[in-house]
Parts: C-alpha cells; sequence; structure tokens
C-alpha cells in the first residue's frame, strides 16, 4: 500500500540510557534499558555497516551518555570506518582530555556539547547534577584539539530569557554552530510540560534575539532556533516524516522511526540482532505505518500542506489525541487545536486578552518547579 | 560578507569530501551537499592553496563555453553560500600559507 521508501540519511545511534545528567525533558523513554540489555560492541559494528550499505550517511551517537560506553573509541573508529560522517552527542561529563584526542584520532567529525544554560545554578537545578563547570573545561579542551563543535542549548521557560547568554558563552568558544531548541514534548518533557513550556511573551522575544545574532553572527557561527510547536501555526515535519529519512536504534537494539516512537501503543518494532537494517528499513511494520497517505484523516487527507509536514508527529498526535493517525493537534487545522490552546492558556494568564505585553513575570517563573527527573538505569 | 579574491578558502571544521552510491559529497555537521560538476570542481578547489581568484581562472578554463563574467558571479556566490552554512574558512591573503 505504500510506495518504496528511499534510503535514510542518518542513523541515531541511541548506545546507552545511562546517564550522570537527570534532565527534567530528556527526550528518553521513561522506561529505560539497563546496561546488562544494550547491544555489544559486535552487533554495532554490523549495524553501522549495514547503515553504510543502506545509504546513510552520518551517525548520531548519543543516548543516554555515549560515552558511558567503554567501547566508545572503538565504535568511533568502526563507524568511520564503515564510510560515515560521526557525530558524537554529548554532556561532556565523563571526557577527559586523553579520551577526547582517542576519539578524534578514531576519526571522530563532530562533536554536539550539550548545555543546559549559560549559568552554573539553573544548569545544575534542570539537568539534577553539578554539570556547568565540567562542560567549560571541555570547551577548552575542542579548541585545542580542533574538533567541528556545535554548541546545544535546551530552551525552555526557565533559560529561554538567557540566550544573550548562551551566545556570549558560544563566542567564547571554537563552536561553529548553536543550536537552540526548545523543548518537545514527549517522554520526560511532557511529564514536566507545566514548568518547561515558555510564555508566548517569552518566545517573542527569543525570536527577536535570535534573528539579531543570526545577521551578526553569519559567516561566523550558524545560529538554528527550533521553535515550540504548541505555539506553532502548523506542524513540525517530524524527522522529515515517518520512516524517510532517519533511523533510531535503541540501547537494546530496537529500530525506531523515531525517539518517542515506542509510546504509541499497538506498534511492534523489530531488532537489530533478529533482522538486517535494510529488511527493517523496507518491509517492516513499524517503519511501513506511516508512510505515504493512505493512513490519514481529515483535514490532512486532502490539504495542500501534507507533503510539507506529513501531517506532523505521530507520536504528538497519539499524546494528545489518544490516536496516531489524527493530524498533529498542534496544526491550526487540527479538530483538537483547542486542547493545545487551553494547554497555552494556561501558562499565559490573562496577558493575552488584556494586552498587558510588558507585564512582570509572574512569581511563579520566579520560584523552583518541583520537577520530576530522570533516574539513572544500572 | 565580502569576499577577497585573493584569500584561501579551505573546508571549516567537521566538514570533509565524501562519497555515497558513486555520488560525492560535502559533508557537514547535520547536513550533507550533493555536488556535481561547477560545484564539486569549486570544492576540490577550496584546500587553502588556491585563492578565490586561482579557482576563478581555472573554472573559466574548464567551462570555457560559458561567459566569464557569468562563472565568476556564479562561484562567488556558491562561496559565500557555503561560508554561511559554515563549510568553508577564508585565509587572507596576508598570512602565511597553512
Amino acid at each position: 500500500m505504500n510506495q518504496a521508501p528511499t534510503n535514510p540519511l542518518a542513523l541515531i545511534a541511541e548506545l546507552t540510557h545511562r546517564c550522570p545528567l537527570h534532565c527534567v525533558y530528556c527526550s528518553n523513554p521513561l522506561e529505560l534499558q539497563s546496561r546488562s540489555n544494550e547491544l555489544s560492541t559486535e552487533t554495532w559494528f554490523r549495524v553501522f555497516q549495514e547503515a553504510a550499505n543502506l545509504g546513510v550517511l552520518q551517525a548520531d551517537f548519543t543516548g543516554g551518555e555515549p560515552l558511558a560506553r567503554t567501547d566508545i573509541v572503538d565504535l568511533v573508529r568502526a563507524a568511520r570506518a564503515a564510510g560515515l560522517y560521526v557525530n558524537l552527542i554529548t554532556s561532556g561529563l565523563p571526557l577527559e582530555e586523553s579520551k577526547l584526542a582517542a576519539l578524534v584520532a578514531a576519526g571522530l567529525d563532530h562533536i554536539q556539547l550539550s548545555f543546559q544554560g549559560a549559568r552554573e545554578e539553573i544548569s545544575n537545578e534542570i539537568s539534577g547534577a553539578k554539570s556547568h563547570a565540567q562542560k567549560l573545561r571541555v570547551l577548552e579542551w575542542v579548541k585545542q584539539h580542533r574538533i567541528a563543535l556545535t554548541l546545544n542549548f535546551v530552551i525552555h521557560r526557565r533559560n529561554i530569557d538567557q540566550l544573550e547568554e548562551m551566545v556570549a558563552l558560544t563566542e567564547t568558544s571554537s563552536a561553529t554552530r548553536i543550536e537552540f531548541a526548545n523543548v518537545q514534548y514527549y517522554g520526560w518533557a511532557f511529564a514536566n510540560r507545566e514548568n518547561l513550556l515558555p510564555t508566548r511573551q517569552q518566545l517573542d522575544r527569543s525570536m527577536a534575539i535570535i534573528k539579531r545574532e543570526q545577521e551578526r553572527l553569519e559567516g561566523r557561527i550558524r545560529v538554528e532556533y527550533v521553535v515550540p510547536d504548541y505555539y506553532a501555526k502548523y506542524p513540525k515535519p517530524c524527522m522529515g516524516g515517518w520512516g524517510r529519512k532517519l533511523m533510531l536504534i535503541t540501547p537494546s537494539g530496537e529500530a525506531l522511526p523515531c525517539h518517542a516512537a515506542q509510546v504509541i501503543s499497538g506498534l511492534s518494532f523489530e531488532n537489530v540482532k533478529a533482522r538486517r537494517l535494510r529488511d527493517i528499513w523496507e518491509r517492516s511494520a513499524a517503519f511501513q505505518k506511516f508512510r505515504g497517505e493512505d493512513w490519514m484523516q481529515e483535514p490532512c487527507k486532502t490539504c495542500d500542506r501534507r507533503e510539507q509536514d506529513f501531517g506532523g508527529c505521530r507520536c504528538q498526535a497519539f499524546l494528545l489525541a489518544g490516536d496516531a493517525t489524527a493530524t498533529d493537534p498542534v496544526c491550526s487545522l487540527a479538530p483538537l487545536r483547542p486542547k493545545v490552546d487551553a494547554i497555552l492558556a494556561a501558562v499565559n494568564p490573562a496577558s493575552v486578552s488584556a494586552g498587558a505585553g510588558l507585564a512582570p513575570p509572574a512569581a511563579e517563573l520566579l520560584t523552583r518547579p518541583s520537577w520530576l527527573y530522570r533516574p539513572n538505569p544500572t | 560578507m565580502t569576499l577577497e579574491l585573493s584569500s584561501r578558502p579551505h573546508l571549516a571544521p567537521g566538514c570533509r569530501l565524501g562519497e555515497n552510491n558513486q555520488q560525492r559529497i560535502l559533508q557537514m555537521p547535520e547536513r550533507a551537499l550533493r555536488l556535481n560538476g561547477p560545484s564539486l570542481e569549486i570544492v576540490t578547489r577550496c584546500d587553502g592553496k588556491h585563492t578565490v581568484q586561482q579557482i576563478v581562472s581555472e573554472l573559466q578554463q574548464i567551462y570555457s563555453k560559458a561567459q566569464p563574467q557569468k562563472v565568476e558571479e556564479d562561484i562567488l556566490g556558491y562561496l559565500a553560500l557555503l561560508q554561511k552554512e559554515r563549510a568553508l574558512d577564508f585565509i587572507p591573503a596576508s598570512a602565511t600559507e597553512a
């Protein structure tokens, strides 16, 4: 019923769920895999080779904290040898300078270092760990070893007013890219949503700052901004469309079309231990499920934008509408958009209707929320 | 951003030439560009040795049927685009050869 897929471009290798941080918006599922379930070094080697054969260009090593794997240098070397561009997404916490040198020698192409803020206090609050000072040390090592660097700041209500400080921090580093990624509401972030969603006023201000900084830094640092889609008019083309561009492998070897896909009930996922990557990509039921347009409901089915955003995010549809085939409720055309508007109204008390755009932040914003922290699996 | 004709472009950290299914590509953090014909000719010369002027001259010879002025404009536009993407750095003429 679906057209033959093109090949995937990126492989997201979730090497482990173990992590020294406990970020309140972690994209890992609520049910974390333990170390004993993790794929072996040899299986990952095979997966990298199969991915390259399938046409994948880039491997994103992530987790959890990928450096928690003791074989990380071997994994980088193998992925690079298979012909992949190797990107390490890390908190920088378990890193030492000698380890960085070994990773660079093994062929690591790029590091994406995550920051929880520009200031020690908020960073440690969000990550539930003392993490900020170590990240600053890592910035110096990265500069010494001349490896390409992106700084990634996850943005939310508690730090969105500090974008300028984050840019200033980036300018002291050797980074050529900054990613300001507003939290997307899945997993742990979904559980902490009411304390993470920025206000509309905060968002508007942030957009103006980003535009100004993009112009100022053009040619030196690329500034990318991902807005929270609850505030968008149309949904994001999640992962570039279901089963169109990306493949994610969980620590235990399950192949998913995206980080959150396991929340959708009724889907079962194939494991790379049992099936070849090409087979999974081309034929597995989970990857076929939302390819093409046959599954779509109205208004998506006849919408002019359906080839642009593919109806939005299936996981978000499931989380908010209880139906993975529904139009993503963040879409202004979605029948369930009022549900998203109600969520936004709760974090934008009266200010919109009263036109009180310059009102000071509510006292609640200044006090520390009771976060649900993500634990570290054994 | 103006490009100095005497500067020498080279690939920025994290950017390298690759190949996939016989297609040459420029790999960068989070993205990849397909390179064909002129774009491949340009990028392979971004080696920190060729000046922008030399790249222009060499491509004007390769594409001798095209208008030289048009070739130059296209090259400068493409280099500016790659710089904006942060795929290129430029060594100024005043610097000693890297």
